[in-house]
């Protein structure tokens, strides 16, 4: 009996377990992408163990500097790529494939009841399909990668419901933000989070993904949906394994937030994620880039509804899109969506995480600011010195269009 | 395990981007980490060995990097004190040996000062007045205790 977080993490360590116990649970899947896993390997082999537990387990995309941008990057993605093959790692999804938590959905290893550990803070976004998704650091996915087990302290959680349908030019980005004002960023640290209440039941799958990819930006543990059958028409055809969904028990939670989905597009300013204001407040301030990709906005769904205020518009400030995957940026392709935003003066980037942890392609120079569809704001996140605001796509297209953060509500 | 060295105040929220900014996480070569470490918020950021960094709440919070505890460790950083830590950066700390402990000192120490830590009594002792921490599990201290979570396997084995 338990939260969902419980019931899974009971599951996986063969005992029943409560907020606050130890315990050492069996991990379905391990993520590492292309930056992690080059530590992450090198405790491997410091460790002295030959062979990966599970090497059909262990999955490895290339986003975070892919294509590398200088030959130290490229580099350790050879070696990367050299002991995965050495290793019989088959899950090893090379330059171009998309976003790490994108291609564990897409690919069907983000599944209800499972445990799934990334070597990536926002791996909490598994979530969103009902599963226990969290981030470590590179040596605890090496212990992983030896032992295919890692031990957790079973956190309490917290109750989040929203209810009620979203106005004109709100979306799932706008509701996530509004919890995060009020949660804080550390009001949920070493805690999980469950959501619940009809505005979640009426998200799509992508605007679940968004809301549990930012659980992080709370502290949490993990952030997790109960799966229902929109979960599970995503997954048919498309799960890597057989899998069977877990649900809240009689739970207990340490504490309960509601909040109604009647709320204006929500920004976060600099340079805290908590620090959001409603659109009205921070209208008309200036942006030299706007950036519509990242785990967090990078889906089909994010670039159609960017795409519905650029359409037949031009932007005013350097607009880059970068499409979470291969697969959506196939759809954008084909819907047209891409044209639109080509048409209207947008740069579409490769697949990838692109200049979200200020790596590569549209890093940002100091003394300027950036309206963007990730998940961190942090200074010099995109560049020492830049100034990053967060919002969902639709406002990110409406502030392109005029060249200082705009309402999306206007164009709508 | 003790430590007593020179205090570094920072305030609530000090992030993983600020303790090493992204750009330079792209190298196997742990040294060079520790030259950027806290170049986001403090580019004065020079400890001798065996400082400590006292800090309020949710230090590290953020990114999963491991290299932000490595970058305090190889600045030459003893023990980070904060009254509560985000959870991976925990994790990651106890992983690389950079030994960490909760403790509401941050009112009461100022830059410079002389802080001294006691891991297995839990205690953190700033101009002479005690106060007390949260202690680390056994097997947690057993980790940090061989050097972190590579060594502890190691030896394990």
């Amino acid at each position: 009996m338990g939260t969902i977080t419980e019931e899974i993490l009971g599951r996986a360590s063969g005992k029943k377990a409560h907020a606050g116990d130890f315990i050492i649970a069996r991990v379905d899947y391990a993520m590492s992408h292309d930056g992690t896993s080059v530590l992450a390997v090198k405790a491997f082999k410091d460790m002295l163990v030959e062979k990966v537990w599970d090497p059909g387990r262990i999955i490895i995309p290339f986003d975070h500097l892919a294509p590398a941008n200088n030959e130290t990057t490229a580099l350790l993605q050879k070696e990367l790529r050299e002991w995965a093959a050495a290793q019989k790692i088959s899950h090893l999804y090379d330059v171009g494939e998309g976003i790490c938590h994108q291609v564990m959905a897409e690919k069907g290893f983000a599944l209800p009841g499972k445990v799934i550990v990334g070597a990536d803070s926002h791996s909490c976004t598994y979530g969103a399909f009902g599963a226990f998704g969290t981030g470590v650091g590179a040596t605890d996915m090496a212990e992983i990668y030896a032992s295919g087990k890692l031990w957790f302290r079973v956190p309490e959680t917290i109750e989040v419901t929203v209810d009620g349908r979203f106005p004109k030019g709100v979306t799932a980005k706008d509701i996530t933000l509004r919890i995060i004002k009020d949660i804080k960023t550390d009001g949920a640290a070493y805690k999980a989070l469950e959501f619940y209440g009809t505005t979640i039941e009426a998200m799509s799958m992508s605007g679940r993904m968004t809301l549990c990819n930012m659980a992080i930006e709370m502290g949490a543990k993990a952030g997790i949906v109960p799966p229902d059958a929109k979960t599970g028409a995503y997954l048919k055809d498309r799960s890597a394994e057989p899998y069977s969904p877990v649900i809240a028990n009689d739970p207990t939670y340490c504490d309960s937030y509601h909040f109604d989905s009647n709320i204006s597009p929500q920004v976060a300013c600099p340079i805290d994620v908590d620090n959001v204001h409603d659109i009205e407040e921070v209208e008309g301030t200036h942006v030299d880039q706007v950036l519509i990709g990242s785990c967090t906005n990078g889906r089909l769904e994010d670039l159609e509804s960017a795409a519905s205020i650029l359409k037949g518009r031009k932007v005013k400030c350097r607009t880059l899109v970068i499409p979470a995957s291969r697969s959506v940026m196939l759809e954008a392709v084909n819907s047209g969506i891409a044209a639109t935003l080509l048409s209207a003066g947008a740069t579409i980037c490769n697949p990838g995480c692109g200049p979200c942890l200020g790596g590569h392609m549209g890093v940002m120079a100091e003394g300027e600011a950036c309206m963007s569809t990730t998940n961190r704001n942090f200074k010099g996140r995109m560049g020492k010195g830049a100034d990053v605001y967060l919002g969902s796509p639709l406002t990110a297209a409406a502030t392109a269009v005029e060249g200082k953060i705009a309402d999306p509500r206007r164009y709508l | 395990m003790k430590f007593r060295g020179k205090a570094w105040k920072y305030g609530d929220n000090v992030d993983t981007d600020v303790i090493i900014p992204g750009k330079y996480l792209r190298t196997a070569d742990f040294k060079t980490f520790g030259d950027h470490a806290m170049e986001g918020i403090d580019p004065r950021f020079k400890p001798e060995q065996g400082d400590i960094i006292v800090a309020g709440n949710n230090f590290g919070c953020g990114s999963s990097r491991e290299q932000a505890p490595l970058a305090l460790k190889y600045a030459g950083i003893s023990c980070v004190v904060a009254k509560s830590f985000a959870r991976i950066f925990f994790r990651n700390a106890i992983n690389v040996g950079l030994p960490i402990v909760e403790a509401d000192v941050f009112d009461a120490i100022q830059k410079g000062d002389i802080v001294e830590v006691d891991l297995d009594r839990g205690l953190v002792t700033i101009g002479g007045k005690e106060y007390t921490s949260t202690k680390l599990p056994e097997f947690l201290q057993d980790i940090l205790n061989s050097g972190g979570l590579v060594a502890y396997r190691r030896a394990k084995k």
